[in-house]
């Protein structure tokens, strides 16, 4: 940006981020298939698409040209709030850009059409031909270090490592002869499905690694009720999370990210070598170690591989890690994937083979999707619509986060429009009840210009203090697992004015109790 | 910018004085509070980014314009700019606190800014600083504590550093916030003439431009000054105005840069560089835009020929800027002219409009298809933006502290891009060569040092002012032109180029006055300070004012500078104490120490020059062998 980048920005709130945008698009919550298909139309209309590109490789474009032609840029105004014209602008100028990017985080998947909401952005980059080029291309940023390498390693429940499909029966075959055993070929659950299946009880044990669900999902109530009623919860852990605490057996590990050997991949597919740089608790053990122990108690044993064996056996069973030798990573400084040969620079950027003469593989198919927005959305009884979302310092329910004292964590607080909060009689720190059909919580007000009136957003950072989870809805996706986090309707009613000075000292409750 | 603003509202003066500089806000979001309803297109669309951040440069003059609206910048005033031009709040008090001629207190309308540099000292500054001191109270300083009792209307007065009146010794300017602002130099001030309504009179200038040689033939630079009418195109017209950027649009960039090597004009600002060299450059580089500054922040103590020159001939250095932008490739001209020179001010955006409604500038100058655009820009208050890479962060609305050199302002200059920087003395000696051609420029002066210099001759002489005279003259006949030193006194010493300059002896005046003369007798003519200090004049308040000076100038920003300049002053106050041989050889260690230390290691030329005239008077004046008065 600072090299002349403009920067749009599609966001319900003005975030600090939306600040530095040349132009914030200031979305209704859950619309976004509607800003996409508004901008796709606009930009066949004025005759900005790629013609050729969309002629030589993709396919599905008359269906999809079909499907976006009821967006006209007033029924795109209607639906996302956002004025026609600045839908027009940004098309136009999206599509004209010389290089363009989409980016996104979880304000595109959290909803229950979060795939709907990626295919509708990559229409837009098949449509005006920004992928597959320097510069270009679709782009989930993602929110931790190595949120994809978990991606990589297979820790998905439909691909075996490199995002090989469970479903290839070639791929299956090879890591049955290497692992010496029958790799089942039915996809597993995701979270969601997890958390239905122990609802009906088809899932009676769980092993979690590294992740707090007691607090992280949406519904926290019912979820603590479900962790609580399993017959045996193993929790391997750095930190003793309230699911640990929930837990039958805790399995302390080592941090991998300073205590361990091993490799991360970040945002941009890039695997680098991660080193243990400082010595472990006393009980805490390497992660391999654990799984490699739990494995031979289980009657396998796979003795005590290296992190850099391990590495070495998914290099063999995965094209796209093949040239990645921990040495080549060292001397490289890391390597981005496809990676197939130990003479191959990486790949810095996907899918250059659209470009190719002729096309290298299949076209990439447009798709179909229609506008449907949220599941819930406010009435009278529940005005107004809760966004959740992250803020810069802290990190999702604070386990990794809250252990630091940060100067602009100000804990926990509905953050709600002036508006609003002048209609309701608030003033910042103000305590408030808010409610959804799930749940009750108190929380001191932020009043935030960031916001608008009928819309409040609020974090899961705080769960001890502030259990957010217990107002978010259910719903997720069926395609992707993902819970519907960005948007759920609640009520809002000021608590007695006496307490809001002590904020600090009555906020806190370690109870989830429904309803209140 | 994800700015955080403190919600403080701006009074309506304040909000007043920004707009209408910016224009009004297109939407809430500009505000820094949400002191509107906001409309459905607010809460759906906010547009900023690339294209308000652009307009970073304007921070400056929205600082001054509440300034000059209401006398002092309030957290409010300075929120609502923050939210207007997207500049995080602490960014923006670091420019504001930057400049001495913003208050960020509470302030009254009406202060007097008193200068107690070393010529006004010459000539009764402290006198006239006790006097305001006896009728109006202590010198004004910021309130502490929160809820202080303010009075807008008092009067105040503060002390100030060279007013660039030194020839009117004591000077005095009244500044007074307002719409419109008022604001005066005062020459020869009294308390009678500072305190009262005359303080506030319209100021022609006419006095200041009565200058020494006053329509004197052979003049060259100074030929119009208190002769041609400074407001009238016409008469700069009639008086041979234009014709040298005729000549120049006949004979194209190319022609322009031929006559200015043969000129052989150097910069008079003090570094004597090549111009033609410095102009090549820019012509030459490839990057777009070009820029073009002038250099009009004069302030180095004991300099005003610049501010002569502004306030009585401004056409020429109009014509002179256009005729470099066509020699450059710019179109866009910046003239940064000293925050205390209003009527130089003034009378520059007179002339600037007047040759814009005439052709002379603008979109197609003199129809010739050329685009040309000057704009004025007013300092505050900071000599330090006399260095050109600290002018261009000044321009740029940033704190004004120098930038490393390289790069060099023609290749990375203002806004990055190649820049043409030059002195206001410099630029007015381009329409000359023009229409003389340099050759019979070059002819003027001494083969190294062509051209006439304007010399300001001030302190204890009969008769201070410009003096405009050939490179190579002696001190000696330049005093005498003077008149010498006053009845009944003997000049003890010179102090040549300022505070940044150094001393000569009484029995030194031979040394000649041209670049290659002064730098064989080891001085410089830097920016033309001829400052006259006689035998009735103590030398030791002298050196510790120019320490002083340094100290309050330095901008901060590197070590060498910002801590020497302090050692420096508390080693001549400690000396002033403590005269004692030890004493003597303890402190004169330490300045030479510190000296070597700023004049190697500062980034600018503040610190580099920050020992000169101190270590001048020692080595020269030998001013601490014998016992101090």
């Amino acid at each position: 940006m600072r090299r002349g980048a403009r920067l749009y920005v599609v966001d319900p709130r003005r975030t600090s981020t939306a600040q530095w945008a040349d132009v914030w698009l200031g979305v209704h919550v859950g619309s976004d298939i509607a800003l996409a298909n508004a901008m796709g139309r606009e930009i066949i209309h004025a005759g900005l698409a790629n013609a050729s590109f969309i002629a030589h490789a993709t396919s599905g474009f008359e269906a999809y040209r079909a499907s976006v032609e009821p967006y006209t840029l007033e029924v795109g105004e209607a639906l996302t709030g956002v004025p026609a014209e600045v839908i027009r602008e940004a098309a136009h100028t999206y599509a004209r850009a010389d290089r363009a990017m989409i980016c996104w985080t979880l304000g595109i998947t959290e909803h229950h059409d979060a795939v709907d909401n990626v295919l509708a952005l990559i229409n837009l980059s098949l449509l005006t031909g920004h992928v597959g080029r320097w510069g270009s291309g679709v782009n989930p940023l993602r929110g931790q270090n190595n949120v994809q390498g978990g991606g990589d390693m297979g820790a998905l429940p439909n691909r075996l490592p490199g995002f090989q499909d469970i479903h290839d029966d070639d791929a299956r075959a090879r890591f049955d002869r290497r692992w010496n055993t029958t790799v089942p070929r039915e996809y597993g659950r995701n979270l969601t499905q997890m958390l239905h299946a122990m609802e009906t009880g088809e899932l009676s044990s769980l092993f979690v690694i590294g992740e707090n669900p007691a607090q992280s999902d949406a519904d926290a109530t019912h979820v603590d009720a479900l962790l609580r009623g399993l017959d045996h919860l193993v929790v391997q852990e750095i930190f003793l999370t309230r699911t640990a605490e929930l837990a039958h057996v805790v399995l302390p590990a080592t941090a991998s990210w300073c205590e361990a050997e091993g490799t991360v991949t970040n945002s941009e597919r890039r695997v680098q070598r991660v080193r243990a740089a400082v010595a472990p608790p006393a009980d805490a053990r390497d992660e391999l170690w654990i799984l490699s122990e739990l494995a031979r108690r289980l009657g396998h044993d796979w003795g005590h591989p290296s992190a850099e064996e391990v590495w070495n056996e998914l290099r063999a069973l995965a094209p796209n890690f093949a040239g990645m030798s921990y040495a080549r990573l060292e001397a490289l400084g890391g390597i981005q994937w496809p990676c197939p040969d130990e003479s191959h620079p990486g790949t810095p950027f996907l899918h250059a083979r659209l470009w190719e003469e002729p096309r290298g593989g299949p076209a990439a198919p447009f798709s179909v999707v229609q506008f449907e927005g949220p599941v819930e959305t406010p009435d009278a009884e529940y005005p107004f619509l809760l966004t959740t979302g992250r803020r810069l310092d802290s990190y999702n329910t604070g386990v990794q986060s809250a252990g630091y004292r940060s100067p602009l964590r100000r804990g926990e607080t509905l953050d709600i429009s002036p508006e609003d909060a002048a209609r309701l009689g608030l003033v910042e720190g103000d305590l408030v009840h808010v409610a959804s059909r799930r749940g009750r919580l108190q929380a001191p007000v932020h009043v935030d210009r960031a916001l608008r009136p009928g819309l409040v957003f609020m974090t899961l950072h705080f769960p001890d203090d502030v259990p957010t989870n217990v107002l978010t809805i259910d719903a997720s996706d069926p395609k992707s697992g993902t819970a519907e986090f960005k948007a759920c309707a609640v009520r809002v009613e000021p608590a007695a004015r006496e307490v809001a000075g002590d904020v600090a000292g009555d906020v806190p409750d370690r109870t989830l109790v429904p309803g209140d | 910018m994800d700015i955080k603003l403190r919600g403080v509202e701006p009074t309506d003066d304040e909000r007043a004085a920004v707009d209408a500089l910016l224009g009004a806000p297109s939407s809430s979001w500009e505000l820094a509070t949400v002191a509107r309803a906001r409309d459905a297109s607010d809460l759906h669309v906010a547009h900023g980014g690339h294209a308000q951040r652009a307009r970073r440069h304007l921070l400056l003059p929205a600082l001054h314009a509440v300034q000059d609206r209401v006398g002092w910048i309030s957290e409010g005033a300075l929120d609502y700019i923050c939210a207007r031009l997207d500049v995080p709040p602490a960014d923006a008090w670091g420019v504001a606190t930057f400049y001495a001629l913003f208050a960020t207190a509470p302030r009254p309308k009406r202060v007097l800014h008193v200068c107690d540099d070393i010529a006004c000292k010459c000539r009764g500054a402290d006198a006239l600083a006790a006097a305001c001191e006896a009728q109006l109270g202590a010198p004004w300083h910021p309130p502490e504590g929160e809820s202080v009792a303010h009075d807008p209307d008092a009067l105040v007065w503060m002390r100030s550093p060279c007013l660039g009146l030194c020839d009117q010794a004591p000077a005095v300017l009244a500044s007074e916030a307002g719409d419109p602002p008022r604001e005066r130099l005062i020459g020869h001030a009294t308390l009678a003439s500072i305190v009262g309504e005359c303080a506030w009179q319209e100021d022609d200038g006419a006095s200041r431009l009565a200058i020494p040689q006053r329509g004197e033939p052979g003049l060259a630079l100074l030929a119009r000054v208190g002769v041609v009418d400074p407001e009238s195109l016409d008469a700069y017209r009639a008086s041979g105005g234009y014709e040298g950027l005729r000549r120049a649009l006949e004979l194209g960039a190319d022609g322009v840069l031929r006559e200015l090597a043969e000129s052989g004009l150097v910069g008079r600002g003090g570094a004597a560089f090549p111009t033609a060299r410095k102009w090549e450059a820019v012509a030459r580089a490839a990057a777009r835009p070009h820029y073009l500054v002038c250099n009009a922040d004069e302030s180095e103590p004991g300099t005003f020929k610049d501010r002569v020159l502004l306030e009585g001939d401004p056409f020429a250095l109009v014509e002179a800027m256009t005729i470099a932008a066509v020699a450059t490739g710019c179109e866009q001209g910046y003239v940064y002219v000293r925050g205390e020179y209003p009527l130089a001010q003034r009378r520059l955006e007179r002339a600037i409009a007047q040759a814009t409604a005439h052709g002379l500038l603008g979109d197609d100058v003199m129809g010739r298809g050329v685009r040309v655009h000057i704009e004025v820009r007013k300092g505050a208050g900071a000599y330090i933006c006399g260095e050109e890479t600290a002018l261009f962060n000044s321009l740029e609305g940033l704190r004004g502290e120098p930038r490393s050199k390289p790069p060099f302002p023609v290749q990375a200059g203002l806004f990055g891009k190649p820049t043409v920087v030059n002195n206001v003395e410099t630029l007015c000696n381009v329409p000359l060569i023009l229409a003389r051609g340099g050759a019979a420029f070059a002819q003027v002066g001494t083969p190294q040092s062509t051209g006439t210099k304007l010399y300001c001759v001030s302190g204890c002489v009969q008769h201070p002012g410009v003096y405009e005279a050939p490179f190579g003259i002696t001190l000696r006949e330049l005093l005498a032109r003077a008149g010498g030193p006053l009845p009944g006194r003997t000049v003890r010493a010179v102090l040549v180029g300022g505070a940044a300059g150094s001393f000569v002896r009484g029995d030194e005046l031979d040394v000649p006055l041209s670049i290659e003369g002064t730098r064989a007798a080891g001085t410089t003519v830097g920016s033309g300070v001829v400052m006259v200090v006689d035998d009735t004049v103590p030398l030791e308040p002298i050196l510790a004012r120019i320490a002083a000076f340094f100290r309050d100038e330095s901008c901060g920003q590197c070590v060498p500078c910002r801590v020497g300049t302090v050692r420096q002053e508390e080693a001549l106050h400690r000396l002033a104490r403590d005269a004692s041989p030890d004493a003597r050889s303890r402190e004169l260690a330490i300045l030479a120490d510190v000296g070597v230390a700023m004049r190697d290691a500062s980034i600018c030329g503040l610190g580099q020059t920050a020992y000169a005239a101190v270590e001048s008077a020692i080595a020269r004046l030998r001013l601490f062998e014998t016992e101090p008065r």
